[in-house]
């Protein structure tokens, strides 16, 4: 498969009056064409940093201070602000979390999707409106040509974020980054956006960069998954792979704090402490403060990404990594 | 909507009817009377008595305010005690003058004060935006009078740029349609500036605060994300939005723009209602301050109504006249 998106050394600081924060630290990953990804980590871990890297939304304090990010073999990040715009919206776009606040409220939903449809497709204005319309047939949402005229207010969550999904995928994007898609919503609207997503990613054959801390929606959805902590990542596998091999301790909590159906073994385990904060970051290894596994050289010196298969690489000294 | 207007109108009335009734009694509670001015080694008392009881004011108090109001009720004013003409011909000679004036100064107040606040908001701690915000602060702390004096000295005794007073030169006869539109024009500049200025500053500064809430909101991370260029992000997404609390400052600015004409009438002998009220007063002239009460009253009552209808259209969350909703 072909890569779609090359994410290069990324790092995104926000300036602070201590300095320099690196809330994205050195992140490397890739999607290929028509993959979806899972970006899995806590609150505060650097993912949605990412993405709004990725779509150069970073806005004031924070900025992109290095790496690149290859997408159809262009680096995004040299490309000038008026050739981006024809990127956002068009070739990737991006799913929030929370459509309420989401969606201007003083504009139709069919206004807001109409209005990404016509700044990148030369059609008329009824054009668009068809088109636009179509969309939110798309995303399932009953009776489109009324629902067209409503306002975000109207309509409950989880048709909301159908709007999102439409107006993301007006243009037939490459590459669909979904923050959050579901945190926001009803469990029981949770599923069935899931399930639009993956419908709609087979059906349009784009890529889908899912960020999410929940490890089910994942497992539902995407075919390898990265984790990052602390603004690294610090594993990545495929999906099977991830739940059977775990390989990093971190990821072996994340895992740990899931409620399984039919398993009554006591209570849920949970990650002592918090992500730490940029400024607080332990010597070497970032989780070395939080890990249950840490030994001396986890203080010293920070392991790299080691290879445990052709697919899967952990940051972790236990994963026989000779520093 | 129409259950609401009717609600609002009626709640109108009474509200007027109030408004005219303590202004009746506050204005007889002040000392003298319309004879005050008459006083002069000629003006005998015993003729002072007889014109008093010709305008009926040797009545009791609450005869007077029964009979004043019967006759407004009825849409007549009376007549002026100091002019000797209907209070009705005063106010359609004065009312249009006076809103010439006030409609140039909110012109001035909306769009400067728009303009200056999404620009300040868009440059957020720009060069632009300093200068802007200490201007802003400056202009907001001139008292009116004092303002209009500088002006006239610079630009009307120094640089003879513009008039200082009234609303058109006196040698308006023959002129061309165009000519002495431009003339009114000119005469206009100086009062509507005085009046309209200070409420442009501080619109400017409610509008950039807005503007500034706005921007941080998600829709209108969602907006760029769509690939739209910054200044229909800000011009279509931002502004209708960021509008809204503004709207309702400007509705409440009005009755300071109708006190703040007053002033500036007077400095710039604008023949429009402030001066007229001032002069009125002066003589205790009361059907005439009794009548410009009631129209002042009856804007600003119709103002705020209009403010509660444009935020309805502004807003399509709120549905102006029914109760409840989101």
């Amino acid at each position: 498969m072909d890569t779609l998106i090359d994410v290069r050394n990324l790092t995104t600081v926000f300036e602070t009056e201590q300095g320099g924060s690196r809330v994205v630290d050195g992140v490397s990953f890739h999607v290929d064409s028509a993959e979806a990804v899972g970006l899995v980590g806590e609150s505060g871990c650097g993912k949605s940093v990412t993405a709004l890297s990725i779509m150069r939304l970073i806005s004031s304090p924070g900025r992109i201070a290095g790496g690149e990010i290859l997408f159809e073999g262009r680096n995004l990040l040299a490309l000038s602000e008026k050739e981006m715009r024809k990127v956002r919206g068009n070739k990737i776009s991006i799913v929030f979390q929370e459509p309420l606040t989401s969606l201007n409220p003083v504009f139709t939903c069919g206004e807001q999707v109409r209005e990404a449809i016509a700044l990148h497709q030369k059609v008329s204005r009824s054009e668009s409106k068809t088109r636009a319309i179509e969309m939110l047939r798309l995303v399932r949402i009953p009776d489109p040509e009324k629902r067209y005229g409503a306002y975000p207010h109207q309509m409950s969550g989880g048709m909301r974020q159908r709007v999102m999904i439409a107006m993301a995928l007006s243009c037939e994007p490459r590459l669909l980054i979904a923050d959050e898609p579901t945190s926001a919503l009803d469990v029981s609207v949770q599923g069935q956006v899931i399930e639009l997503l993956c419908e709609l990613q087979a059906r349009l054959r784009m890529a889908v960069l899912l960020i999410t801390h929940d490890l089910a929606v994942v497992a539902q959805m995407a075919s390898r998954v990265i984790v990052m902590y602390a603004g690294s990542i610090v594993e990545e596998a495929p999906v099977r792979e991830l739940f059977d091999a775990t390989a990093h301790p971190y990821t072996q909590g994340l895992l740990g704090s899931i409620a399984r159906l039919g398993q009554r073994s006591g209570p849920l385990s949970t990650i002592p402490g918090n992500v730490p904060d940029p400024f607080g970051l332990p010597p070497g290894c970032r989780f070395s403060d939080r890990c249950p596994r840490r030994f001396e050289k986890c203080s010293s010196a920070e392991p790299p990404l080691i290879d445990i298969s052709p697919a899967h690489r952990s940051r972790c000294w236990l994963c026989g990594g000779r520093g | 909507m129409s259950r609401f207007l009717v609600r609002r109108l009626i709640q109108s009335v009474v509200l007027l009817f109030i408004v005219l009734t303590i202004t009746f009694f506050l204005l007889r509670l002040a000392p003298g009377d319309p004879m005050s001015r008459y006083y002069n080694p000629d003006f005998s008392p015993e003729m002072a008595r007889q014109v008093r009881e010709s305008l009926g004011l040797d009545r009791p108090l609450i005869e007077q305010y029964f009979r004043w109001i019967r006759a407004f009720a009825r849409g007549d004013f009376g007549e002026s005690i100091r002019y000797q003409r209907p209070v009705r011909e005063l106010l359609a000679e004065a009312i249009p003058n006076t809103l010439r004036l006030t409609i140039a100064a909110l012109a001035l107040h909306i769009l400067v004060g728009i303009f200056l606040g999404v620009l300040s908001a868009a440059r957020r701690y720009s060069p632009f935006d300093r200068v802007n915000t200490i201007a802003a602060l400056f202009v907001y702390s001139i008292p009116e009078f004092w303002l209009a004096l500088m002006l006239i000295l610079v630009f009307s005794l120094k640089i003879h740029a513009l008039p200082s007073s009234h609303m058109q030169s006196l040698d308006v006869e023959g002129m061309s349609a165009l000519s002495l539109f431009l003339d009114r024009a000119r005469h206009l500049v100086l009062p509507a500036f005085v009046l309209g200025i200070a409420s442009a500053a501080s619109t400017a500064r409610y509008m950039r605060g807005s503007m500034l809430d706005v921007l941080r909101e998600d829709y209108i991370r969602t907006a760029r994300a769509k690939g739209l260029p910054e200044n229909r992000v800000i011009l279509k997404h931002a502004l209708k939005n960021a509008a809204l609390p503004v709207v309702t400052i400007i509705g409440l600015d009005l009755p300071f723009l109708l006190g703040g004409a007053v002033i500036v009438e007077t400095i710039f002998s604008w023949p429009g209602m402030g001066r007229l009220a001032v002069d009125a007063i002066y003589a205790r002239d009361y059907p005439v301050v009794l009548a410009i009460n009631f129209v002042v009253a009856a804007i600003v009552i119709i103002a705020n109504l209009l403010t509660d209808i444009a935020y309805g259209v502004l807003d399509p969350r709120i549905t102006v006249g029914r109760g409840g909703g989101k």
